[in-house]
């Protein structure tokens, strides 16, 4: 397999009331190509700070990503990134927010058309295309902002909590909507999550972290067939794995003395 | 002047506002125009037991009648609009740039923003003595004086509009390949649009409160000015036509702004 996100040593410190803080001290952590793996951890453990390093939004302060072997600096549609907020730009219908992204790679109209509209059809929008985000639910929000980061056609996709904000029954639909659409468009997904279930349903593996300093704790390999069902959902190999990272979240040794 | 901004209703799509079961509830223009009728009645019962010296409606509307026969009324509202939509204009104009660069470039924030809260701590009336040293008893100090105005109100609200677009939606433009210029043009234009119009808003208002004032200034013509006239031979008929076509133009001007606010801004969520 190769390698296609390489965090090396990556650091990040804050400085709080005078004090360096560690949001993350030297990581380390390979994704494959087209491989989907969740980060989950404890608030505080830096999982959105190492998101945001791969998007090149936050610079580490030593250390380096790599993406293709390349190492990253500030964003870039290669890596395209869905926020726990949406971020849809609401005075666009859903197919402009689409488009966006592509108008300014200057595609022509014909094919940006087309682009926006697969991408639309393929996350469920297409009776919306013409629709405000304000008319869209939170779910067909967070849709139409999967379709707009696919448009731009990123080898990496980055998603902080992307159904953070969601109930828990259109959570579940969700998933497996990104399923499907990450099992015809596979692409390379870095998926931050704070929920376990959701951490270990989507993912090949789940880089569990740990937070002060910010660090990965435990890699958890997930070997469960896709495409998952909601067979595997109750399986009992799914509660072994579930089991684990949840022992990994919730019972992890401090470090440096951490006392809070 | 007091009728409320009203808040648009939500202009879903058909299937959903279709499902929900239409509500007799009275149109709030009727409780508009209830309210007016309401305000003359009171002021002719005023007028009637004789409150010193205070004509009653038909008493003005005579006089609004004689006012617009021999055109003075047309005249006034003319040269008064004239200067209210120059001074507003040149405002908001150099306003809106302002702000923008303000909110988006911290040096211009550091070296404008003394200015412009000191300037605002200053009544535009008080700024009338110097406007007159400076620039004479024409037009030029007029106009200036409510430019002061309706620039001062619109700047702060667009520098505010441009801080407080939400920093993950330029995120989201930038990941999606956006530079500085169209981060600008694409996102923080349209999303400070509905505190640009706000300020517009704000400023129009400004700009009429000056110009009365603004027309002290040894004015031949004009609302304001007529309004002194009057003053000096007891003509309380006439200033309170003044003060009606200053108020109907105003909430006209008003009602322009706030349909184009509608227009550019439908996109809002509101409540």
């Amino acid at each position: 397999m190769t390698e296609k996100i390489s965090f090396r040593a990556t650091t990040r410190t804050f400085e709080v009331g005078g004090k360096p803080f560690h949001a993350l001290r030297e990581v380390d952590l390979d994704i494959a190509d087209r491989e989907f793996v969740t980060v989950v951890g404890p608030s505080g453990c830096g999982k959105s700070t190492l998101m945001n390093i791969a998007a090149g939004l936050v610079e580490p302060t030593s250390g380096e990503v790599l993406v293709d072997s390349r190492p990253v600096r500030g964003p870039s549609p290669e890596r395209g990134v869905i926020f726990q907020q949406y971020a849809l730009f609401p005075w666009l219908t859903v197919r402009e927010n689409v488009e966006f992204g592509l108008r300014i790679a200057k595609v022509g109209r014909a094919q940006r058309r087309a682009r926006a509209q697969h991408f639309i059809d393929l996350v469920g929008l297409g009776d919306f295309a013409d629709a405000l985000p304000r008319m869209l639910s939170g779910g067909m929000r967070q849709r139409c902002a999967i379709a707009r980061a696919y448009a731009v056609d990123p080898g990496v996709l980055l998603m902080d909590e992307p159904f953070g904000a969601l109930d828990a029954l259109t959570r579940v639909q969700m998933q497996d909507q990104l399923l499907d659409t990450w099992g015809t468009e596979r692409r390379t997904v870095m998926f931050i999550t704070h929920d376990v279930d959701e951490a270990v349903y989507l993912a090949n593996r789940v880089v569990v972290m740990a937070a002060r300093p910010g660090r990965v704790q435990e890699v958890i390999d997930v070997d469960l067939p896709y495409p998952r069902t909601e067979a595997v959902r109750l399986s009992p190999e799914f509660s072994r794995i579930r089991n684990r990272v949840w022992r990994a979240v919730y019972h992890q040794t401090p470090q440096e003395g951490a006392s809070r | 002047m007091a009728i409320d901004v009203q808040p648009s209703p939500p202009r879903g799509p058909e299937t959903t506002t279709a499902t929900s079961p239409p509500r007799r509830a009275v149109p709030l223009l009727v409780w508009n125009v209830l309210a007016v009728v309401l305000g003359v009645g009171i002021w002719t019962v005023l007028a009637r037991i004789g409150v010193s010296g205070l004509p009653g409606p038909q008493e003005v509307a005579v006089r609004a009648g004689e006012l617009t026969m021999d055109g003075t009324l047309l005249d006034d509202s003319l040269a008064s609009l004239r200067r209210v939509l120059i001074g507003f204009a040149l405002g908001s104009a150099l306003a809106i740039p302002v702000g923008f660069l303000m909110g988006w470039y911290r040096t211009a924030r550091g070296l404008i923003e003394p200015y412009v809260q000191f300037f605002r701590t200053i009544p535009p009336l008080a700024v009338i003595p110097l406007a007159i040293l400076l620039m004479g008893i024409g037009e030029t100090p007029k106009i200036f004086v409510i430019f002061l105005a309706a620039f001062l109100s619109c700047v702060v609200s667009t520098f505010q509009g441009v801080v407080s677009v939400d920093s993950t939606m330029i995120n989201a433009a930038r990941v999606l390949g956006a530079n500085d210029a169209v981060v600008f043009r694409r996102v923080v234009v349209p999303a400070s649009t509905p505190f640009i119009l706000v300020g517009m808003r704000v400023g129009l208002g400004a700009a009429w409160a000056t110009l009365v004032a603004a027309e002290l200034i040894a004015a031949q013509e004009g609302l304001g000015y007529r309004m002194q006239q009057a003053q000096i031979y007891y003509d309380l008929p006439s200033i309170f036509v003044g003060l009606i076509t200053i108020g109907v133009l105003g909430l006209l001007m008003d009602r322009l702004l706030l349909a184009a606010e509608k227009r550019l801004t439908g996109w809002q969520e509101r409540r």
